[in-house]
């Protein structure tokens, strides 16, 4: 077990290509951090480097203190897990998990006492004498595992390796990896496309854009409190809502309505020396449906009143969609997330309003509808350089 | 409406059946034919009887009592195999560096190999002949080898590039992470899940040398270095005069022994779809 330091670490491909630029992240001893970002931000090359399978082009990577810029793959002792498995399919599963330990020249007991635990560990036992061909998906994925853990490796590293089971199984082995990543108390490094994963496996969410690192910190925090438009856009399902908004005194214009600015607000912003246009964002879990809010909770609040465009009942929750007259936010970053995403999330024309109500909630599809929501929770970028201009750093 | 394949009816299973048939026997009847005139004696060798009227064993008798063919079957075996196994080794590393390597030359090494195989052998007989003769390679083992090599090579690189093309490269990423060297990445995983394209080449590789006669006759004078084919067209019968078409029968029945062996074992080991399972598909 160990700390792995990337010290201004950037990766230039032979092509030119700037695939990774100046991380500087410290990854504690047993830590669980997850790299997260759209598909081609650098989080394979980043990952890569640590491995050992790519050069670093500058800057330093310590593991346990020691430089491992020019070191081997084999002499990191870190052990990955493909998205594709990569298992050997000459040999059975039992050979697969014992590859490591016999290429570290173990003596046989020892090598079948671990594999035999591991395979205990990752419920594979009775599967020890099939080939990976003849296996399921989520036994294939803990094959993989297996042979990840059964050298007790100073690190774990995943790139996106659970990305090709279905999603139930998926759901099933995102607690398992948790699991085993706990009792074992091994530093892991996992490559996730997905926010979901992002948010419950890791001890601290590193999201990175184009090669840059955004914002790194607790899953919580960064749900509460992303640094800039990119970061509040990815995390969080259903995204949050991106509005253009205009500061008028002590007053937000806003295609919601007029919102006051609350004192807090007002101080960040004067801090910030904001512009007086502004994106705000607001999650749809900070709506609620005004019938349901008592009154005197109401007071403090805003209230918006509109159509539902389309009504999802989720059993638990019900998601209302508004769509909005006027401009669309736009900005850089929020583009990109788009890209991402593949458009389809987003309607043409203006902009569209999710929210989240109760399941107790009486709205209904082509009815209007009052939703309630404390100005408070709204958060302000600055639309040029998708900064937060509501940042509360912790 | 027509589906692609149609359906099992009788007529269908008889058209195929025909076809087969026919494949068959156009393919067959000329082996057969040399087999039955190796089981003849003497007297019915010409009587034109597709099945022996009476059955001998002389002539395969005859053939191993003279050490013409003997030592010529000897020959044949060992330059093939050592053929065999060099451009097998060699193209396993050559067609490894071209699936996986971005290298300098990587271009012109195709290619060169690729003139290589198309260039008229017939034409470099008397260059090589006469390069062979200064340097003492001529009649020798080596100095069959040698141009084997170079011949099946390209053969070689093109049948084991296909193969390794195949295999996923993260299995290799993988062995290292497991702490393998690239050596141990290769030799461990690389080369057993590749070992279906090399045994398919040296099956080639091998054919190509054994069934060679245009090297063979050129480059050798004596027993020391003459293979079978070569040997073949030296076959007199017991005198002078007397016709060796027998013998020859038995001999041409002979060489396609080792060949069926060798295909035989090798074809066990070329387990299709052996690389299913290493990623999930
Ligand atoms: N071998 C390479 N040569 C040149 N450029 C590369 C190479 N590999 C990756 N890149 C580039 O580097 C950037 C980062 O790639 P990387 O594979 O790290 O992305 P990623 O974040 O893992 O994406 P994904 O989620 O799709 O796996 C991309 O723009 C990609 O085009
Ligand atoms: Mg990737």
């Amino acid at each position: 077990m160990a700390d792995i330091v990337l010290d201004k670490v950037t990766k230039r491909y032979p092509d030119g290509a700037l695939a990774v630029r100046e991380v500087d992240v410290e990854i504690a001893d047993g830590e669980f951090i997850i790299l997260v970002g759209p598909s081609g931000c650098g989080k394979s090359t980043t990952l890569n480097m640590i491995a050992g399978l790519e050069d670093i082009t500058s800057g330093e990577l310590r593991i346990g203190g020691e430089r491992m810029n020019d070191r081997a793959p084999k002499d990191r002792d870190i052990a990955m897990v493909f998205q594709s498995y990569a298992l050997y399919p000459h040999m059975t599963v039992r050979e697969n998990m014992a590859f490591p330990l016999r290429l570290a020249k173990l003596d046989k007991q020892t090598v079948n006492r671990k594999v035999e635990e591991a395979a205990r560990i990752l419920d594979l036992t009775q599967h020890l004498d099939r080939r990976p061909a003849n296996l399921s998906g989520g036994q294939r994925q803990r094959v993989a595992m297996g042979r990840a853990i059964v050298r007790s490796p100073k690190a774990f590293l995943m790139d996106e390796p659970l990305s090709n089971l279905d999603a139930k199984l998926r759901v099933q082995m995102r607690t398992e990896v948790s699991r085993l990543q706990k009792n074992l108390g091994t530093t892991t490094v996992y490559v996730t496309h997905d926010q979901t994963e992002a948010m419950t496996l890791g001890d601290r969410v590193v999201v990175l854009r184009g090669g840059e690192v955004q914002q790194v910190g607790a899953p919580q925090f960064l749900y509460e409190h992303p640094a800039n438009l990119f970061v509040a856009g990815f995390i969080g399902s259903p995204a949050m809502n991106f509005l253009p908004a205009r500061v008028e005194g002590d007053r937000l214009h806003t295609e919601l309505g007029e919102l006051p600015l609350t004192d807090r607000v007002r101080r960040l912003l004067e801090q910030a020396e904001a512009p007086r246009d502004v994106i705000m964002g607001v999650r749809p879990e900070h709506f609620e449906d005004a019938a349901l809010v008592e009154e005197h909770a109401r007071a403090g609040g805003a209230v918006y009143r509109g159509q539902v465009d389309v009504l999802e009942s989720m059993g638990s929750d019900k998601y209302a969609y508004f769509s909005l007259g006027g401009e669309r936010a736009s900005s850089a970053q929020l583009e990109e997330l788009a890209a991402d995403a593949g458009v389809t999330d987003l309607p043409s024309g203006g902009g569209q309003l999710v929210t989240r109500l109760s399941a107790a909630s009486q709205a209904r599809e082509g009815e209007r509808v009052e939703v309630w929501f404390d100005p408070d929770q709204v958060q302000l970028f600055d639309p040029n350089s998708g900064r937060n201009l509501t940042y509360q750093g912790g | 409406m027509a589906v692609i394949g149609g359906a099992e009816t009788p007529a269908r299973k008889a058209k195929w059946a025909l076809l087969d048939v026919v494949v068959v026997v156009y393919a067959l009847v000329p082996v057969l034919w040399i087999v039955s005139l190796s089981f003849k004696t003497k007297g019915t060798i010409t009587d034109g009887n597709f099945v022996p009227r009476e059955w001998t064993l002389d002539n395969y008798q005859e053939i191993f009592t003279t050490t013409e063919f003997v030592r010529a079957l000897v020959n044949s075996i060992g330059i093939a195999l050592i053929a065999t196994l060099i451009a097998v080794v060699l193209g396993t590393m050559a067609a490894y560096a071209v699936a996986r390597l971005d290298f300098p030359g990587k271009r012109a090494l195709i290619g060169v190999s690729l003139l290589i195989a198309m260039f008229p052998q017939v034409s470099l007989v008397s260059p090589l002949f006469d390069i062979e003769r200064a340097l003492g390679l001529f009649d020798t083992w080596p100095g069959l080898i040698l141009p084997y090599i170079t011949f099946a090579l390209p053969l070689a690189i093109y049948t084991l590039s296909a193969f390794f093309r195949e295999i996923p490269w993260e299995l290799e990423k993988a062995a290292k992470m497991d702490g393998a060297t690239p050596a141990q990445a290769f030799l461990k995983v690389i080369a057993p899940l590749a070992a279906p394209g090399v045994f398919t080449t040296a099956i080639l590789v091998f054919i190509f040398a054994w069934n060679d006669f245009l090297f063979a006759i050129s480059l050798t004078s004596t027993e020391r270095a003459r293979t079978v084919p070569a040997a073949l067209s030296f076959f007199t019968g017991a005198s002078q005069f007397e016709d060796p078409t027998g013998t020859i029968s038995a001999a041409a029945v002979v060489i396609t022994i080792p060949i069926i062996v060798f295909v035989l074992f090798f074809q066990r080991r070329i387990v299709a779809g052996l690389t299913s399972g290493a990623v999930k598909g």
